[in-house]
């Protein structure tokens, strides 16, 4: 307990904690100072430099700023004299002097003038400023963002935003004096420079001088609307940021970050200006049934805004029963392994469960899948083999403990922006080391950069695991206490010394052997993996050795140490837990255990099928091999997601029957015999579990659009048209049930999560936090002990060749989300990434006379798309990086099917691509 | 070869299908050849941050501008963000940078040549106006003409720089003559060099202390004695400030103030271009004694000759090994009179802009990159070997009227013979005007003085019996500083002069705290008024002097005091 600070306020005894600020002190005892450049939002440092808090120190000359200033024991303090407050009123009065008149103002209810009216300042007396007021020209060259610097008061909240909460570093503070100016990069147009529109500083902005473009009407003038907000989540990636909805006229008008566990207020581009989508004119809103089911075939173009080109509208009744009647046709006809669903990732815990539910119980199939399989299925696998746990051991926050933090195949500013601000924190404090083939934002935050061959990961990694045992820089006592297998880890490792790895791996031996020492002998390091590791052939052999290096160093289960997969969409982690997989019950229970099933056959009151399901790929194939004739796809569209796509194209043009319940008319949909409208996030309630294992909750914002339903009722509906007698009237509902089946949610009920917004599981009591960090004490593994597993090379399933001489990795991008069916139809990211992509090295786009910007032809073993060529620095030579969400040039046309054994995930991330030059 | 593109019709994008991508990722890329050029620059040195304005030094010196293709290849060098090296580039006055497109534009508008010709008090006094719109009228269209603050000659005014070549009471023929003939580089003056320094039994001191024959407590004991204060212009006694920074944990820095730029000030200058290795053996003992890992000697750029001279005769020092206790680094300032605040300075040393940090903490404590800091200026440690050698009485005795010690006076303006006055403590405007200077110049006579460059306030005539040290000048609303007294004459509009030194501190004020950045701004708008606005600038000057961060502002209303209290008959 650290000693407590006792002085005086206004004539009041009071103690401030160490390191607490006077200003903080006063506002937690009701003693209102104004302020400007301080907000008291997490992360944001106090600056001190409006002085417009001034404050009067007894024995001190001049006043100080209580934002800043932390008190001494004995300190008298004064926050009312009156040069105090001659001096706050004189500070106001100084910055109106330049502000636009508040009836023209940007936003007339900013801090300042909320501050003002207290101060009682509306005018000023002093002269204005030269480029002042309303002839400063506004910079409207964001589609985001408004800038208008006329309101400007140089506080540099909007600085610390860019560069020390989000640590995007675009904004700064040029010239000196009066001509201080803010800037972003080289005082270029917003819309010009390298911000990521993460939105962060106008959400920091005390004066409207940076304003979401939505706010102001077309003069720069506050529209001034009155808005309804509900508290919610994002729907984007696995980060999980908690957001708050801005609703004027059942629209969503502006979003604002909100203190969420994951994200602490921050926001990235799509979770701030990402949700016009649920509002397109392409949103499905009547059930529609196909017209000709002749028109199925796996080269079918519709277009999005028709569907009444080849369905017609039905009522929910006839959609219904046609949809359930074409599934119980085949059941009856071929039993329910000719079945199969998929669910989605995108979806709530709730839908997720009882989707599994209905698969397992109503179709009577364990076929049943989703995304996890495109994503993290080999780090699953290989973490489930080793430590018996497929979650997280630490949340990403956790890296404020961590001295060294190594992430490898993620490119978490494009894919998980948020969780990269705390990494790029992380960097200023200790150790960042980023290892992957392409370059990446984060490398200029990283004390290492190791931009190693593609493919080569094992290499990479077997050799720095040689270092730690060779150099016996293992933590020997961990070792023996809580891993089995070493011995044999460390007769397999020696064949993988740096100098024999480095040529394989491209990685220098000394920087191979310094990341090995940094990483074995830091008092806390923490590992992050996306899929660059995950999607290869080796993806599982990847993700063991990331598990050994953790293992052997005892880097895991303490405070800033552990083992985090960053998990792609906003519920994969939920939607495993909740059984939508084809080998496991809710909770990782596996199907074939006799006993584990028989628990949710006596749930259920059903008999479930004894073995386990095909996967997503597995599945294509089963089609193809006429084993699969009937599906139901719920939010899932592998007609872009699956790898060498068009097999997955005829896979399901040769369905007999499919189900499609999604916002649009999606590629999979084009496949459809009948495709149920369902509800955008903004519109449902229900959890969702991000990469953290943080269980939060999401609140209805808007209604739902026309005849449009929700998932769960969808769901629901077919069940019971399918013989099951589902009774569910709410998903808090089905939450309760599925809390009741899964131990990892003990003690979390639907209740304390709208109470409460987030819960990490596992979590002991009911009004306790729940464990953030796993792992302190042994493993979920048999023996509680971690299994170190070797892993030999193995190589790409396909190499580049004379023929196809570059490799093809694919990936996304920060503005789209996974198969673009949402993202592009958000005007603002549709406006920051309008087209498909492929990214190449400058170079070797000079060395096939390709400009930047021209039309390029990309084709593998699989097939060909045209798409437009980016020149790219941070691409090596042999590479070409295209971004999977893009319909009109599908990269996963290109892709190559073959599986990693273990996760049964395809390799994306490589294989032969040829780039030529559009001949006109 | 009969391929099958597999394309999605225009009406099967799902997006609007309006723009087009970008050839290029986010904002402006590197230029191959731009970054080739820095490359070679800099590519053998150290890619610390702390360096990065003498990288941009390196890249203006060589292009005569910061284009911004090279300012983005310099961010991609050092791994910094480009409005990192921006916001610090464009803080500094002597750089240049150039957008992309107005390179043309700008080669003609920043021209060959850069003349520079100071417009501050001592100079504007001595004709710098007429001196300025002269050379504008006649100078060719690749010859720039910029007003730039004090340039530390003041006892030469009027000054202009052509180049780094600093004209002396010059016209506009000698600098026109100069830029014509391409007579750019400093000329480096007469000194006592290395040699002729030990010669005369210079480091003996130095090395007494190194040997043992002193301890650290010794020398600070003398230094308590001699009551020798922070020279600067804050007066803090010296030896109590290196016991406070040996008091903190290792590792312990130490940043010696050389960044003389309070209008009037040259006092520095005048010792470090005559005599270097008396400071240096001041700063050496200094370092030993408070156990100095490192020290950063931080020179304003005005003062090019003295950049040379330290670092040809700081090498013969370390070469003769008088310097293996303490590492050293000279660092170039680039135009910011800010940065001659202590934590102004501390922060450039780190490579950043000029900005004065809130305090406490103070930096004995949190000092360069967060570790206690000595910092001294540059009068300071001239000292030191004298009272070490001579003893601390040599020193606290030469006081008059009740003060201690030597003080050096840079005296300007108005006095028959200007210069560096070295006198004692204590003695009054009279008697420096009249037994230093030879008295007032002819024709003027004695109207008022700034005992302290534009920060100390403007003194009457009638006080001119007020013994001239730290504090004594208080009770008059004014304050010694650096002793940069510039003496003012019944020629002279107190009105005009005040204006002078507010459109200096509007120009230096480096816009982080609302009350100067604005208030200076403001004043300088009510005061080039006809009639001041008396309420108007008194409320600023109050809310500079009590919310200001630091000294520039807070002493920024100091001359509307003065002229208010002092000199009502000439508003």
């Amino acid at each position: 307990m650290s000693e407590q600070i006792k002085f005086n306020l206004n004539g009041e005894d009071v103690v401030a904690a160490p390191g607490e600020t006077i200003w903080q002190v006063a506002n937690a005892h009701g003693v209102e100072i104004p302020h400007l450049c301080y907000s008291p939002k997490p992360d944001y440092r106090p600056d001190g430099n409006c002085r417009v808090c001034m404050v009067e120190i007894e024995g001190e000359r001049v006043l100080a700023a209580s934002c800043l200033r932390t008190p001494t024991d004995g300190m008298v303090v004064k926050s009312n004299t009156f040069k105090a407050k001659t001096a706050q009123t004189l500070v106001m009065e100084l910055l109106v002097a330049d502000q636009p008149a508040r009836a023209i103002a940007h936003d007339k209810d900013s801090k300042l003038w909320q501050w003002a009216d207290k101060l009682e300042v509306s005018t000023s007396r002093f002269p204005r400023r030269e480029n002042g007021g309303e002839t400063l020209p506004a910079d409207s060259s964001h589609p985001a963002m408004h800038v208008a610097l006329d309101a400007c008061i140089n506080c540099n909240l909007c600085v610390r935003a860019c560069r020390e909460v989000q640590v995007n570093d675009v904004i700064g503070m040029a010239n000196r004096g009066a001509n201080s100016k803010i800037v972003f990069d080289f005082d270029d147009p917003m819309g010009l420079s390298t911000c990521v529109a993460c939105g962060e500083c106008v959400q920091a902005c005390p004066t409207g001088a940076l304003m979401e473009a939505t706010r102001v009407d077309k003069n720069g003038v506050d529209r001034a609307e009155e808005f309804t907000e509900t508290h919610s989540v994002c729907p984007y990636c696995g980060v999980g940021c908690q957001l708050t909805y801005q609703v004027k006229d059942n629209e969503i008008r502006a979003i604002q970050g909100r203190d969420g566990p994951a994200n602490r207020n921050r926001l990235c581009v799509k979770g701030r200006f990402g949700f016009d989508y649920v509002k397109h004119p392409d949103r499905l809103t009547k059930p529609l049934i196909r017209l000709d089911k002749s028109s199925k075939v796996g080269d079918i173009d519709l277009d999005p805004s028709n569907p009444l080109s080849h369905f017609r509208e039905a009522s929910w009744q006839e959609a219904l029963d046609y949809a359930a009647s074409g599934l119980q046709t085949i059941k009856d006809e071929n039993g329910g392994n000719a079945l199969a669903g998929f669910g989605s990732a995108k979806c709530s815990n709730e839908e997720a469960y009882i989707f599994q539910k209905l698969v397992r119980t109503g179709f009577a199939t364990n076929n049943v899948d989703h995304c996890t399989r495109l994503c993290h299925a080999s780090s699953v696998a290989a973490l489930l083999e080793g430590i018996g746990s497929g979650a997280v051991s630490a949340p990403f926050t956790a890296v404020e403990d961590a001295d060294c933090v190594v992430v490898i195949g993620a490119n978490p500013t494009s894919n998980h922006p948020v969780a990269a601000t705390f990494f790029k924190q992380a960097a200023k404090r200790g150790t960042l080391i980023v290892m992957d083939p392409r370059g990446t934002a984060l490398q200029r935050h990283a004390t290492h950069m190791l931009q190693f061959k593609a493919g080569s990961d094992v290499a990479m990694l077997n050799s720095i695991l040689h270092t730690i045992i060779e150099e016996e820089l293992y933590d020997r006592d961990f070792v023996n206490a809580h891993t089995q297998g070493f011995e044999n880890l460390k007769k397999h490792i020696v064949d993988f010394s740096p100098e024999k790895m480095a040529p394989i791996c491209g990685i220098d031996v000394q920087i191979l052997k310094t990341v090995a020492r940094t990483f074995a002998t830091s008092k806390a390091s923490m590992i992050f993996w996306g899929m660059g590791i995950s999607q290869h052939v080796h993806g599982t052999d990847n993700s063991r050795c990331l598990i050994a290096l953790s293992l052997i160093t005892g880097q895991v289960g303490r405070p800033g140490t552990g083992l985090h997969p960053l998990r792609g969409q906003n519920n994969v982690q939920g939607a495993s837990d909740a059984g939508l997989i084809p080998m496991m019950l809710p909770d990782y229970q596996l199907v074939e255990v006799d006993h584990l099933r028989a628990q949710f056959e006596e749930a259920w009151g059903a008999s479930l099928p004894p073995k386990k399901g095909l996967t997503v790929v597995e599945i294509m194939d089963a089609i193809h091999n006429d084993e699969v004739k009937g599906m139901y796809i719920m939010g899932e569209n592998p007609a872009m997601s699956d790898p060498d796509v068009q097999h997955a194209r005829n896979a399901l043009a040769k369905l007999d029957h499919l189900v499609v319940q999604d916002l649009f008319l999606t590629e999979t949909a084009f496949y459809a015999d009948v495709i149920l409208p369902a509800s955008a996030w903004p519109e449902k309630s229900g959890t969702v579990t991000n990469t953290n294992r943080q269980v939060q909750m999401g609140r209805a914002a808007l209604d739902l659009p026309g005849d449009a339903r929700q998932d769960w009722w969808i769901t629901k509906e077919i069940a019971n048209r399918m013989g099951l007698d589902w009774k569910y009237t709410h998903p808090g509902d089905i939450y309760t049930e599925m809390a009741t089946m899964m131990p990892s949610l003990n003690n979390i009920t639907w209740h304390r999560l709208l109470e409460e917004s987030a819960v990490t599981y596992p979590c002991d009591a009911p009004d306790k936090a729940g464990n953030a960090i796993v792992f302190g004490n042994g493993f979920p593994t048999d023996s509680g002990k971690g299994k170190l597993v070797p892993a030999s090379l193995v190589p790409p399933d396909e190499l580049p060749d004379e023929e196809y001489p570059m490799i093809l990795t694919t990936g996304r991008q920060l503005e789209h989300w996974h198969t673009g069916s949402m993202t592009r139809r958000t005007t603002v990211l549709d406006q920051l990434e309008p087209e498909a992509v492929a990214s190449m090295s400058p170079s070797a786009l000079a060395a096939r006379s390709i400009n930047a910007g021209d039309k390029v032809v990309v084709s593998t073993r699989r097939g060909v798309i045209e798409l437009t060529a980016r020149a790219d620095t941070a691409m090596p030579d042999d590479m070409v990086f295209i971004p999977f969400c893009y319909a009109e040039a599908a990269a996963n046309t290109l892709t190559n099917s073959a599986l990693d054994p273990y996760g049964k995930i395809p390799e994306f991330k490589f294989c032969a691509a040829r780039v030529e030059a559009v001949s006109e | 070869m009969n391929v099958v593109i597999n394309k999605a019709a225009k009406r099967g994008h799902p997006g609007r299908g309006r723009g087009k991508t970008s050839p290029k990722p986010k904002g402006r890329q590197v230029i191959l050849a731009a970054q080739q050029e820095v490359s070679a620059l800099i590519s053998d040195l150290p890619m610390r941050r702390d360096l990065l304005i003498e990288y941009l030094h390196l890249i203006q010196d060589k292009y005569g501008c910061l284009s911004s293709a090279h300012l983005a290849a310099l961010a991609e060098e050092m791994r910094l963000s480009q409005t990192e090296v921006y916001e610090v580039a464009t803080f500094y006055s002597h750089f240049d940078c150039v957008k992309e497109g107005e390179e043309q534009v700008a080669g003609s508008a920043i021209g060959k040549v850069t003349i520079r010709v100071c417009d501050s008090i001592s100079c504007q006094l001595a004709g710098a106006e007429q001196l300025i719109e002269e050379l504008k009228s006649r100078a060719p269209k690749d010859v720039r003409i910029l007003n730039a603050p004090c340039m530390g000659r003041c006892e030469s005014a009027p000054v202009a720089e052509v180049g780094h070549n600093h004209l002396l009471k010059t016209t506009a023929q000698a600098v026109l003559t100069a830029a014509d003939n391409g007579d750019t580089h400093p000329q480096i003056p007469d000194y006592t060099d290395f040699e002729s320094y030990c010669r005369d039994g210079g480091y003996a001191s130095l090395k007494a202390c190194i040997d043992g024959t002193y301890s650290p407590d010794d020398i600070i004991e003398k230094l308590d004695q001699s009551e020798l204060k922070g020279l600067g212009g804050a007066g803090f006694p010296t030896g109590r400030k290196w016991n406070i920074v040996r008091n903190f944990a290792a590792p312990r820095l130490m940043a010696v103030n050389g960044d003389e730029g309070e209008p009037g000030t040259f006092k520095d200058r005048v010792y470090l271009e005559t005599d270097p290795h008396r400071f240096i053996e001041g700063m050496l003992i200094a370092a030993w004694a408070v156990g100095i890992e490192k020290s950063y000697i931080y020179i304003r750029d005005e003062y090019p000759a003295i950049i040379k001279i330290l670092k040809l005769e700081i090498k013969k020092v370390q070469d003769a090994g008088l310097a293996q206790h303490v590492e050293l680094e000279i660092r170039r300032g680039a135009g910011a009179y800010i940065c001659g605040e202590e934590s102004a300075m501390i922060e450039s040393i780190e490579g950043k802009r000029g900005l004065p940090r809130n305090r406490p903490p103070y930096v004995a404590e949190v000092g360069l990159f967060d570790h206690p800091t000595l910092e001294n200026n540059v009068e300071t440690l001239f000292w030191v070997r004298d009272i070490v050698e001579k003893g601390a009485q040599w020193f606290a005795a030469a006081g008059i009227n009740g003060r201690k010690g030597w003080r050096s006076y840079s005296v300007s303006g108005r006095v028959k013979n200007p210069g560096m006055k070295r006198a004692p403590a204590g003695i009054t405007i009279k008697e420096l005007i009249d037994n230093h200077c030879d008295g007032m110049a002819d024709g003027h006579s004695f109207k008022g003085y700034l005992p302290g460059g534009a920060s100390g306030g403007i003194m009457p005539a009638r006080l001119d019996n007020v013994p001239l040290d730290f504090g004594t000048l208080q009770e008059y609303g004014c304050f010694i500083g650096s002793a940069a007294v510039v003496v003012l004459s019944h020629r002279d509009n107190m009105k005009e002069v005040a204006l002078n030194l507010m459109r200096f501190f509007e120009d230096e004020s480096c816009g982080q705290c609302t009350p100067c950045r604005a208030g200076t701004e403001k004043a300088v708008k009510v005061m080039v008024r006809p009639d001041w606005d008396v309420d108007l600038l008194k409320d600023i000057s109050q809310v500079m002097t009590d919310a200001s961060i630091c000294g520039l502002g807070q002493a920024a209303g100091n001359p509307i005091n003065s002229v208010l209290k002092y000199f009502p008959e000439d508003l």
